[in-house]
Parts: C-alpha cells; sequence; structure tokens
C-alpha cells in the first residue's frame, strides 16, 4: 500500500487524496483492475515511451508538463477546476442555492447514472482506436493517437474519483463496472451504441475526433452547469483536455484535404485516388456518417428526463449564463424538429422538453467551423470543390426522422431509393478498401504517407522529425 | 396533527376522564361510556348520542391498558352506556367530514388498535369483554362491540345494531366491522350486505337469528341476565385472584418542538431532513430475580410504555418526519438478562402481559405509516426485545468493524436472536417477524434459530439475511445519509403503500385484512369526491341535501 507521501506523486491531484482514506481505499482496489484493462484493452502497438503531455496540478504551468513516459506509468491524475467558494446554482427549481458540495440524497440515482453514461464513453474510445497505433502515418500522428488515448484514460479516472468519492458501494460497484463493459462486445457493450464500433482507419479516427468528442464537449459543457459542484469542476478541466482533442481531428483532416487538394490540382482531377489520397468524395461520406451518428448521440427532440435533469439542476445548458431567459423555462416553449404530416418541419414544444434540441442545435453550429476551415483550404488550392454539412434528417437513426430517410440534401426519398443510392452518401465498402489500403505504418522519425500532409507545427515547440514515440 | 398548533396527548389516567366511567367490582370492571357532549379534542363538533373523537378513544385505550395491568383480578369487564338512549353512535361525523385525510387515517388507526388491543386482552390476557348494548349501536358504536367477546342486546324494539355509512355517509365502517362481522362472527355474506346497506339497522331476534348479536334481552331482565353473563365469562379466566397489580405511573416526558425524551427512549426531531432519529436504550440495572419484582420501573414495561406513547405522539404530532430511524444503546448483556427472565416466567400473568404489551406496541411500528430504517453501530444492544426493532424496519444498515476516533470505544457491533424472536411477539398476521422476513425460506429461518444466543456482527448478520447493509465506517455517514435523504425525497404516499405491502408477507388474519385491504379501500374511498367533493356524502351529511354521486364505477 502506497504511503500518504506517494499519492501525490504516484496519482497526481487537487482532491485531498492524501489525507482521504475512503478514496484512497476505493482507488487501490480500482487500479489495479483499471491497470489490467489498459493492458488488455488500450492501445496494441508497443511503444517505450511517448512524448506525453501531464498534467501534475491545474494551474497555467501544471495541467501540461511534456517529457517522454511509458504509457503504462502514465500518471493518470484527478484534478478539477479551482472551487469557488460562492458559486450558486444557475438554473432549475434550486436557482440560487449555493451549488451542493455532496451528491444531495434525492438525486443520487440521477446523478450517478448520468456520470456512469458519461464516463463509459471515456474507455470506450480507446477500446475503438487500440489497433490504430499500427497504422499510423508519422511518429507525430502515433503520439497523438496515444495522447488523446491517455487523456480519455484520465477523464475516466475523474469520472471513477466521483463515482468513488461521493457515491459510496454503488458508485465502487460502478467504477467496476466501467471496465467490465467493452466496446463492442457481444456480451456486455458500452452503453451508447456508437462506441462500439471499432475506428478501422485514421480518416475515421480524425472524424471520430473532430465530431464525435464533440458531442463529448457539448455533453460536458451542459455537465459543467451542475449544481453538483464536484462535477462541475471535474468538467470543467476535462472541456480543456477535450479541446485538444478535436483540435487533432480538425488539423488531420485539414492536412488530409490539403494534400488531397494538392494531388487534384497537380494532376488536374476530381479523383485523387489514383495518386495514393483520399478522393475529396470519401472525404464527404466519412463526414456524411460521423456527423449523423454523432447527432444521434444527442437523443431524441424530446426528453423528459432530460427535462427532469434541468429542472433539478443535475444538467444545464450549453453556456447557461449567457441565456438572456429565467434559467427555469417553466413557461417557455421551443421548436424542434418533427415529421408533420409525412414532410420534414418542427413542431413548437415546451422548452424544457426540448432541451436535447437546443443542444444539438449549438453542436451543429460548432460543426460548421471545421467545415469551413477545410473549404478554404480547398479555395485556397483554387478548387471550386467544397465540403459541406449534410441535412439534420439525413442517416439518422434516433429521434423524429429516424424513420424516414433522406438525401444530405434534405430531400425525402422512398426506402427502396435509400437502399439503392445510399452509396452515394455513405461509405461503401470500395470507399472503406481504398482508404484502408492506404493505412500503411510509417515509423522513421520526419517521414510521413503520402495520403496526408505533414503538420505545420510539432508538438510543445518540437519540430516534426523529433521522435515522438520510441517503438518498443 | 398538530395541523392547528396543539400537540395531542395520549397520556392519561381515570381520575382525569371525562368519557367514560371505569368501576372495579371484584372480577367484573364495568367500563361505561359517558362521552361529554363539549369534551371533543377539537373545536367545531359536539359529542353527541355518545359519539367519539379521538379524545374519548384515548381513555378507553388507557382504561383497556390499567385494566391489564392494574386489576389482575378482573376477568370479564362490561362496555355499556351511561346515557339511557344510546349505546354509541360511532366516530362523530362532523369531525370526520372536517378533518383533514391524515387525521382522520390515523385516527381509524388508533381506534383499530384499540379494539385490537380489547381481543389481545380476551384472547390473551385472559380478560373478557363483554358488550352490554343497553341502546343503538351504531357504526364505530357497534364496531366497538364488535371487538367484544360476547354482545348483548337490549330487546326494546328500537335498540338496533347498524353500520350506516355505506348508506348515510358514503364510506365504509373504519374500524373493523365489515372484517369481524363475516370473520369473526361468521355472518353469512349476504345478510351482512344487507345489513351494512340498511342505515337503521337490525334489532331483535333477527339480530340474534343472523349472529349480528348473541343474546338479544328485555329490558327487565336487562342486569340481571349481564350480571350472570359477565359472571360466567369470568369463569373461563386463568387471571390470579390474589395477585397485586402494577401501577401504571404517569411517565417523565420531556417534549419540545425538536426532541422528545423519557427515561429510556429519546427522539430528535429533525424537520429539515424530514427525520426522526429514535434511540432505545437497553437497561440500566440488573432484572430483579423473579416476577414478584415487577413494577412499573421494570426496564421492558416503562421502555414499552415509553416507545407506545412516543410512536403515538410522533404518528399524530409530526406527519411531516417521513423517515423514522431506530438505534439502541446499552450493555447487550443486560438486555439478555431480561429477556431470559421474561422467556423463563412467560406463564406468569405479569410477564405475560409485558410480553403482550411489547407485542402490541411492536404491531404499533408494523402499522406506521413511515419509513423505518433501523441503524446498528457499536454500543448498541439489538437483542431478543430490542431486536425486534431492527426486525420491524424497512432497512437496516449493521455497521462492519468499528468507528475510529476520540470518543469511538465500543467494539464492533452485534446482534443477538433469542427466544423471544422466535414465536412470543408475532406480528398482525400471526407470525413471528422472523419467520415474516424468511417468509417461504424455512432454510434460511433455521439458519438464524440455529444462531440462538450468538452474538452476530456485521458479516455473520449479513450473511443470515439478519441486516441490509453493512458499510463500514468510512462508508457509513455518506451511505446513512444518502439513503435518508433520498428515502425523504420519494412521495409519502407511495412509500406508505409500498412498506405496507412488504412488511406484511405471508397469510392474512383479521388484523392484516382490517390494516390492509380495510384501511386502504376506506383511504381511496376517503380521497373520493364521491365523499369528500362539494356535493360528496361525507359533505352533504346532515345538510338536509342529497349527495350528488359519480356514478360510474371504476
Amino acid at each position: 500500500m502506497p504511503t500518504a507521501a506517494d499519492y501525490a506523486d504516484k496519482i497526481p491531484n487537487n482532491v485531498g487524496l492524501q489525507e482521504d482514506l475512503r478514496l484512497q481505499r476505493a482507488l487501490e482496489s480500482w487500479q489495479p483492475n483499471f491497470l489490467n484493462w489498459w493492458d488488455s484493452m488500450g492501445p496494441a502497438l508497443p511503444a517505450r515511451d511517448v512524448y506525453l503531455r501531464t498534467a501534475v496540478n491545474v494551474g497555467r504551468e501544471g495541467w501540461a508538463q511534456f517529457g517522454h513516459v511509458a504509457m503504462r506509468d502514465y500518471r493518470w491524475g484527478i484534478f478539477l477546476a479551482e472551487r469557488d467558494p460562492g458559486r450558486v446554482i444557475g438554473f432549475g427549481e434550486h436557482k440560487g442555492e449555493p451549488a451542493w458540495t455532496k451528491v444531495p440524497g434525492e438525486y443520487r440515482s440521477e446523478l450517478r447514472r448520468l456520470l456512469v453514461v458519461q464516463g463509459d464513453t471515456e474507455p470506450a474510445s480507446v477500446e475503438q482506436q487500440r489497433n490504430l497505433g499500427a497504422t499510423a502515418p508519422s511518429l507525430y500522428d502515433l503520439r497523438n493517437l496515444f495522447q488523446v488515448n491517455v487523456e480519455e484514460g484520465r477523464h475516466l479516472w475523474a469520472m471513477v474519483y466521483l463515482l468513488h468519492a461521493y457515491f459510496g458501494r454503488e458508485g465502487r460497484e460502478e467504477a467496476d463496472d466501467l471496465l467490465r463493459r467493452n466496446s463492442g462486445s457481444a456480451e456486455s457493450p458500452r452503453i451508447l451504441g456508437a462506441f462500439n464500433e471499432e475506428t478501422p482507419d485514421w480518416l475515421s479516427f480524425f472524424m471520430f475526433t473532430y465530431f464525435t468528442d464533440r458531442d463529448g464537449k457539448y455533453q460536458l459543457g451542459t455537465l459543467k452547469e451542475s449544481a453538483f459542484d464536484p462535477l462541475s469542476r471535474t468538467c470543467e478541466f476535462m472541456l480543456k483536455e477535450e479541446a485538444h482533442h478535436m483540435m487533432v481531428g480538425t488539423t488531420g483532416v485539414d492536412r488530409i484535404v490539403e494534400r488531397t487538394a494538392a494531388l487534384m490540382v497537380e494532376h488536374d482531377t476530381d479523383d485523387a485516388g489514383p495518386y495514393g489520397a483520399i478522393p475529396l468524395f470519401v472525404i464527404q461520406k466519412y463526414l456524411n456518417f460521423h456527423y449523423s451518428v454523432s447527432l444521434d448521440l444527442f437523443g431524441g427532440e424530446t426528453s423528459t428526463n432530460v427535462a427532469n435533469y434541468y429542472t433539478a439542476g443535475l444538467k444545464g445548458r450549453w453556456m447557461e449564463d449567457r441565456r438572456a431567459d429565467d434559467h427555469k423555462l417553466t413557461d417557455d416553449g421551443i421548436w424542434v424538429d418533427a415529421l408533420v404530416d409525412g414532410e420534414l418541419a418542427q413542431t413548437e414544444v415546451p422548452a424544457l422538453t426540448g432541451l436535447n434540441s437546443d443542444l444539438r442545435r449549438e453542436y451543429i453550429a460548432d460543426c460548421q467551423g471545421g467545415v469551413s476551415r477545410w473549404n478554404k483550404i480547398l479555395a485556397q488550392a483554387g478548387l471550386p470543390q467544397r465540403l459541406k454539412l449534410p441535412h439534420v434528417a439525413f442517416n439518422r437513426k434516433v429521434g423524429a426522422f429516424a424513420g424516414i430517410e433522406a438525401t444530405p440534401d434534405g430531400a425525402l426519398l422512398p426506402a427502396g431509393e435509400w437502399e439503392r443510392r445510399q452509396g452515394e452518401w455513405l461509405p461503401t465498402d470500395v470507399d472503406k478498401t481504398h482508404v484502408r489500403s492506404l493505412m500503411r505504418p510509417v515509423r522513421e522519425r520526419g517521414k510521413i504517407a503520402a495520403w496526408i500532409a505533414p503538420p505545420r507545427h510539432g508538438i510543445n515547440g518540437r519540430p516534426f522529425d523529433f521522435e515522438y514515440v520510441h517503438l518498443a | 396533527m398538530g395541523d392547528d398548533g396543539e400537540r395531542v396527548s395520549f397520556q392519561t389516567c381515570p381520575e382525569q376522564y371525562r368519557h367514560w366511567r371505569l368501576r372495579v367490582d371484584g372480577e367484573v370492571a364495568t367500563l361505561a361510556m359517558d362521552v361529554a357532549e363539549d369534551g371533543g379534542l377539537r373545536a367545531g363538533y359536539e359529542l353527541k348520542l355518545n359519539s367519539y373523537d379521538l379524545g374519548v378513544d384515548i381513555e378507553l385505550h388507557d382504561a383497556v391498558q390499567r385494566l391489564r395491568f392494574e386489576h389482575p383480578a378482573v376477568r370479564t369487564v362490561v362496555l355499556t352506556s351511561a346515557k339511557d338512549k344510546v349505546f354509541c353512535a360511532g366516530a362523530n361525523i362532523k369531525m370526520l367530514a372536517s378533518s383533514p385525510h391524515s387525521w382522520k387515517v390515523n385516527f381509524c388507526k388508533f381506534t383499530n388498535e384499540t379494539r385490537n388491543g380489547i381481543e389481545d386482552a380476551s384472547e390473551h390476557g385472559g380478560q373478557a369483554y363483554l358488550a352490554a348494548l343497553n341502546g343503538p349501536a351504531s357504526g364505530g358504536g357497534y364496531e366497538l362491540a364488535l371487538a367484544c367477546d360476547y354482545l348483548m342486546l337490549v330487546d326494546d324494539r328500537s335498540s338496533m345494531v347498524s353500520l350506516p355509512e355505506l348508506p348515510l355517509l358514503g364510506v365504509l365502517p373504519g374500524t373493523g366491522g365489515l372484517t369481524r362481522v363475516t370473520d369473526k362472527r361468521h355472518v353469512r355474506k349476504d345478510l351482512a350486505d344487507y345489513f351494512s346497506t340498511k342505515s337503521e339497522g337490525v334489532g331483535g331476534a333477527r339480530a340474534a337469528a343472523w349472529k349480528l348479536v348473541d343474546e338479544v334481552v328485555p329490558r327487565s331482565k336487562w342486569d340481571e341476565a349481564v350480571a350472570a353473563r359477565a359472571a360466567e365469562l369470568a369463569a373461563g379466566s386463568a387471571r390470579p385472584a390474589d395477585a397485586t397489580g402494577v401501577k401504571l405511573t404517569p411517565l417523565c416526558k420531556e417534549r419540545t418542538d425538536d426532541a422528545i425524551s423519557y427515561r429510556y427512549v429519546r427522539a430528535e426531531l429533525d424537520h429539515d431532513r424530514r427525520a426522526a432519529a429514535i434511540t432505545v436504550r437497553g437497561p440500566d440495572r440488573e432484572p430483579p430475580a423473579g416476577p414478584e419484582g415487577i413494577d412499573a420501573d421494570f426496564w421492558p414495561l416503562a421502555m414499552t410504555r415509553e416507545l407506545d406513547d412516543l410512536i403515538l405522539d410522533l404518528r399524530t404530532n409530526e406527519t411531516g418526519l417521513g423517515i423514522w430511524t431506530l438505534r439502541t444503546q446499552g450493555d447487550l448483556a443486560l438486555v439478555l438478562a431480561y429477556d431470559k427472565l421474561l422467556l423463563e416466567y412467560r406463564e406468569n400473568w405479569l410477564v405475560k402481559e409485558v410480553l403482550l404489551y411489547a407485542k402490541r406496541t411492536l404491531k404499533r411500528l408494523d402499522v406506521t405509516s413511515r419509513s423505518l430504517i433501523a441503524l446498528i453501530e457499536p454500543g448498541s444492544c439489538f437483542a431478543g426485545l430490542l431486536l425486534e426493532l431492527a426486525l420491524a424496519a424497512d432497512r437496516s444498515f449493521q455497521l462492519d468493524g468499528v468507528f475510529t476516533g476520540t470518543g469511538h470505544v465500543a467494539g464492533p457491533a452485534a446482534i443477538t436472536v433469542t427466544g423471544l424472536n422466535t414465536g412470543l411477539l408475532p406480528m398482525g398476521n400471526g407470525l413471528s417477524r422472523l419467520a415474516t422476513r424468511f417468509f417461504g425460506d424455512k432454510k434460511a429461518l433455521d439458519l438464524v434459530i440455529g444462531q440462538v444466543g450468538t452474538a452476530l456482527t456485521a458479516r455473520a448478520a449479513a450473511g443470515l439475511g439478519l441486516v441490509t447493509f453493512t458499510p463500514d465506517a468510512l462508508d457509513w455517514d455518506e451511505e446513512v445519509r444518502i439513503a435518508i435523504e433520498e428515502r425523504a425525497s420519494f412521495s409519502p404516499d407511495a412509500l406508505t403503500g409500498m412498506e405496507a405491502n412488504y412488511r406484511f408477507a405471508g397469510p392474512e388474519t383479521m388484523e392484516t385484512k382490517i390494516f390492509g385491504r380495510l384501511t386502504a379501500w376506506q383511504n381511496w374511498i376517503f380521497n373520493r369526491p364521491n365523499a369528500v367533493g362539494p356535493d360528496g356524502a361525507l359533505r352533504k351529511y346532515g345538510t338536509g341535501q342529497r349527495a350528488d354521486f359519480d356514478r360510474n364505477r371504476v
């Protein structure tokens, strides 16, 4: 058993772990299971060490310390943003009351459920990405993959911390279960469907970190508003790391588009496929897929659960404090997507039950930013082609449009036509095979695969040809 | 209820009775109802025609208790009326119509318990009850008579027994009438059906023929017949002729808004968390050598009286405290010493009365509409008699290990099953709390009984299924806090319903029917517009207007 001094060193934290016997005991029994999980379900490619960013405290200096570390010895820390002792609840029926420092018994089950669903996604993405190391286009990209992986691992720690510290015996059991469920497992799959799909190639990885991790950002953003202060502070700190994951996605797609555009110009063609790149229309299909399944993660247009969470103060809106309303929403309405007389339309519902739609709208606006950025690259290359987000009704399995099919432009399609034509808009086996054929590893420092451009900058001021990863 | 400020006290004594006259004459006592019209517990109604409210019933309960403890020689109690023209008109209708729902329910519960207590006195205590109905007995008046062993009705062409609740008030008889007419008196169901819709009731020979009463007697022979029947009933009793009773001295009780304390029992009232923290202390001295040393200070008796009063106080005056935590504190060995005495002398009339009283008090706990959570901590003494508290609880927590830190010196909490837990303190369903807990699982029950006398720490107790959760010191406070807060957040009505279902596994008895079937239907009816709406029967009664019913059956 580690001594008190060990705790600060082995598990960097700002939650008083050294003094908290209950938490120490819980983490001590959980940590070996976590390491077993990391060994069996974490990155499959053996690496001696990786140039990683480690958070050792929440300050400006401390949250990003760089150095080569063996991933297994990564110091998964527990960090909450600094506490504001005067914080008051910003919404719902408890608005204006002091934020909760303990879990109110009344909301124990709901809060635990929220934490478990959020916590379940963190290790899931590590599992989904575990085989990607084998085909990394450069050491730089390999390092970014591993950075994302260890930070998702740390986010798991953050959720486990909350379960251990605030939910007693049931919390400990849930924390154990987070390691027992596995992505894609037939016996005990991850809770959310999208987290049971393998990430088969790097285009998928970048699209996932851009679109699906962005869903995570918005979910964390709503939990950051929570009346339960430890959850709020945990999510605030996690958001900082989540932003970097999305940057990996944004710049990854940047570099693919850049490379494809260069080859299109060089060979004066619409299809850069034969020249060793990913064709622009395939990029668009991947975008269509990842965007539409990520929209599903926000749930149905209306939800009484989410309404209850809001009223109880458990989960707020994105940027709750910037909303100019009463923050209770008992008398307000909201227009949400709906199928009206078989047509794509909107219908008005009570604002509380429409909160999923509110959050999805914020997300959609944010997603547009990346698309504009990629289109700028195309424009700079002098190309007329553009990428675009598909219509919200396209390829949806959850919500008002789950039962219908629509083109990326939002035109309704009969089922038979959808079956015939979906290959025009979603990756086909041919597309996937082509992308996979490009996925050959490049492990020489300073070198990069031909289907992607090198990054403009290295990590932490290091050059691109820095030895970011020492392979075993 | 305490809605209008004034708390109800359940403590009284014959010198203070306003509504009853108690006369003891050798082996026969006469308890005559003589309700003071202006003696209502609350303003706004007059207790005409020997109708009663809670205050009248509190005195009845006191009299029944004292007859058992203070009058060992009494073998028959004649329950009659001191008024000329009426035996008893039942619960006061104006009182019922003007009371909030919770008051009505609590009132019915207490009156039911008192009537069950009368049956307990005759069935187990050797005191037979003779209902001498010297005038009409309607509604609750007839139900009171039904609790007696033998019913005599004066045959004067005008005195009837009746259950007019349904035809006149649109509600049900609330104190066991429907159950006892068939299950106890074996009145045929079609006759019972007719009887219960006939507001004027049934009298004379027909009442006897239908078994609604045992005997009808003309006025001229009334006193003589009553005396003769009383003497006959007394002959069958095993109560001692020469024993000295125990005077039930006034309880030492301190009552504030935030605490109720007695010598052995204390409750802290946390109105913010909607919880009452009840602690029962074990004995503070060795037990006497035998039954002759028993007086009102005898720990099992004194503790039971205090607990009984506390339950009644909290139930009536603190409806907002929906959670009761139950702790004990004291020397486990001393509790076991008292247990041994109670077991050894259980055939002694006084020891028997103490055990029967403990049984009735624990039954009160069983039918209490509060969530009961037992907290078994170091320094506690949940053994035998006191273990019943933990077994009565909806859930229990037993600390695994000890509390650390200054001030914590007690060793691990242990519970002990004794011979008292295996049948001497049955619940309303006729089974011990252990047999109810392990209903249908004889193997589990036998394993527990095999551990009689063993001090069981948390893991052993949990292994046997005697406790629910066993957090250790690190988890204890948080687990308990969260359990209480969560419980306090649920719908009180749904909790009451769930608890009442789970507490009474196993067979039905008259008691479980009364507290389950009858009470649930009655409470439903009490909430329906057909009874309590502006045009409902209960509200229209006495106005000269007819009730306007929603005619749809549900």
